[in-house]
C-alpha cells in the first residue's frame, strides 16, 4: 500500500523542479542590471516608504482563527463520511448532533460581528 | 536494486507525461482566453504569431525567460524566491490523483480527496509569502485579501467534497466516479442530488484561484497586480504556470466529483457513446474551464465584503444543511451509489 505513495513523492520533487528550473533558467538568461530606483518598491511612482510591513486589520486574524476551526470541523467529517453507511443510524444523529453545535458556533460568531467587512 | 531503478524511471515518465502536457495546456489556455475575451469584446484576440495566433502564449513564455527578474532592495530574498516555487510545485503535484480514465492514475490513493484538499490548501503560502517578502504596500495588501479569500472559500469546498463524500463513501478519486456509474447516464452523477452544492463547488473553485469576478487580490485598478506586483521575469511565469495550472485543476475536479470523471452522459445501452472514455472527462472539464473565461468577460469585480459574505453567510450555511441533506439521502437509500 505504501508504494502508491511513492509516486506522490516523486511528482512533489518534479513539482519543485519546475519551478526551480524556471527560476533559474529565467536568472541565467535575463539580464542584471540594477539600480536604486529599479529596486526600489513598486509605488506608481510616489516616493516609496521606507517599510511596508504594516498593522493589518484585525479581521483577517479573526478569518484566520475561524477558518482552523472550520477546517477542523472538516477534517472530522471526512472519517464519518467513509465509515457512514457501516454505522447507520447513530452515525447520522450523531453527525446531526455534531452539526448543531457547529451551528450553534456559527450563529454565535455572526451574531457577534466576526463576518461583518461593511 | 535494479528493478528499482526501472520502477523509478517508469514513474518518473508517467509524471511527464501529465506535467509536459499540463505546462502545454496552460499555454494554450491562455492563449483561449485572450482568444475567447476578444471575441466577447468583439476584437480579433492574438492572431499574428503562428497560424490564428496560436504559437503567441510560446512566444510570451519565451519573452518572460529573457526578461530580467527584478528583486526590490528590501525584499526578504530567499522568502521571494521561495514562494513561487511553493505556488507552483502543488498545483503541479495535485494531478498525481486525478483519474483520466478507468485505471488510468498515477497513483490511486485511498486518501486521495484529503490529499487533494491538502494540495490546495498549500498554494496560499506561495501567495501570503510572495506578499510579504516583496516588502511593497501593494503586495502586502493583496496577499492579506487572498489569503483570507481563499481559506474562506476553502471551507465551503470542503463542505461540499464531504457531500460528496457521503454518497460515495470512499475518499478514493476511482471509487468516487465509479460510485456515478449505473444504466442512466447523466442522471446517476452527483451533481443532481447535490445540485446547489455543485453550484457552489466550482463557484468557490472560481474564488479559490483569484479569479474574475473574485480577483480583488490583484485588483488592477486600486492595488496594481496584488500579491505578484514586484514580481517580473520567469518569477512571475512561475506564479502565472501555477494559477492556470490550478484553474485546470479545479476544472477536473468539478468533473470528477460531480460530473461522473470519465463516464458518458449517455445510457449505457446507446452503445459506443454509452461508453466511458478519457474524451468525456477532458469535454466536461473543457467545458468548465471555458466557464472561467465566460465569467471573466461578463461579470463585474465583487467588492471584498461582498465576497466574504457570499464564502460565509451563504456557501458555508448551505453547505453544512446539505451534508445532512446529503447523509439522508444515503440513510433513507435514494441515492445508492454504483447502483
Amino acid at each position: 500500500m505504501l508504494a502508491e505513495y511513492w509516486p506522490v513523492l516523486l511528482f512533489l520533487l518534479v513539482a519543485t523542479g519546475i519551478g526551480v528550473a524556471l527560476l533559474i533558467a529565467g536568472s541565467l538568461l535575463g539580464p542584471k542590471r540594477p539600480d536604486a530606483e529599479k529596486l526600489s518598491p513598486y509605488e506608481c511612482g510616489f516616493e516609496a516608504f521606507e517599510d511596508a510591513r504594516m498593522k493589518f486589520d484585525v479581521r483577517y486574524y479573526l478569518i484566520a482563527i475561524l477558518f482552523i476551526i472550520f477546517d477542523l470541523e472538516i477534517a472530522f467529517l471526512f472519517p464519518w463520511a467513509v465509515v457512514f453507511t457501516k454505522i447507520g443510524l447513530i452515525a447520522l444523529i450523531e453527525m446531526a448532533l455534531f452539526l448543531a453545535l457547529l451551528v450553534v458556533g456559527f450563529v454565535y460568531i455572526w451574531k457577534k460581528g466576526a463576518l461583518e467587512w461593511e | 536494486m535494479h528493478a528499482d531503478l526501472l520502477l523509478a524511471a517508469w514513474t518518473l515518465a508517467k509524471i511527464l507525461a501529465i506535467s509536459v502536457p499540463l505546462i502545454i495546456a496552460v499555454a494554450m489556455y491562455s492563449y483561449w482566453e485572450r482568444k475567447v475575451i476578444g471575441w466577447m469584446h468583439v476584437r480579433m484576440g492574438p492572431n499574428k504569431i503562428g497560424p490564428w495566433g496560436l504559437l503567441q502564449a510560446f512566444a510570451d513564455v519565451f519573452k518572460l525567460l529573457f526578461k530580467e527578474i527584478v528583486v526590490p532592495a528590501n525584499a526578504d530574498k530567499p522568502l521571494f524566491y521561495l514562494a513561487p516555487v511553493l505556488a507552483v510545485a502543488p498545483a503541479f503535484a495535485a494531478w498525481a490523483v486525478i483519474p483520466f480514465d478507468q485505471g488510468v492514475v498515477l497513483a490511486n490513493l485511498n486518501v486521495g480527496l484529503l490529499y487533494l484538499l491538502a494540495m490546495t490548501s498549500m498554494g496560499v503560502y506561495g501567495i501570503i509569502l510572495a506578499g510579504w517578502a516583496s516588502n511593497s504596500r501593494y503586495a502586502l495588501l493583496g496577499a492579506m485579501r487572498s489569503a483570507a479569500q481563499v481559506v474562506s472559500y476553502e471551507i465551503a469546498m470542503g463542505m461540499a467534497l464531504v457531500c460528496v463524500l457521503v454518497l460515495a463513501g470512499s475518499l478514493n478519486l476511482t471509487d468516487i466516479v465509479n460510485a456515478q456509474a449505473g444504466g442512466k447516464g447523466l442522471l446517476d452523477w452527483f451533481w443532481l442530488p447535490l445540485l446547489p452544492v455543485f453550484v457552489i463547488y466550482f463557484v468557490a473553485g472560481v474564488a479559490e484561484t483569484n479569479r474574475a469576478p473574485f480577483d480583488v487580490a490583484e485588483g488592477e485598478s486600486e492595488i496594481v497586480a496584488g500579491f505578484h506586483v514586484e514580481y517580473s521575469g520567469s518569477a512571475f511565469a512561475v506564479f502565472f504556470l501555477a494559477e492556470y495550472a490550478n484553474m485546470i485543476l479545479i476544472s477536473f475536479l468539478a468533473s470528477v466529483m460531480f460530473l461522473g470523471g470519465w463516464l458518458s452522459p449517455f445510457p449505457a445501452s446507446w452503445g459506443l457513446i454509452g461508453q466511458g472514455s478519457w474524451i468525456w472527462l477532458f469535454a466536461k472539464a473543457f467545458a468548465f474551464a471555458f466557464m472561467y473565461l465566460w465569467f471573466r468577460a461578463t461579470f463585474p469585480r465583487y467588492r471584498y465584503d461582498q465576497i466574504m459574505r457570499l464564502g460565509w453567510k451563504v456557501f458555508i450555511p448551505i453547505t453544512i444543511v446539505w451534508v445532512l441533506v446529503a447523509g439522508c439521502m444515503k440513510y433513507f437509500g435514494w441515492i445508492t451509489a454504483g447502483a
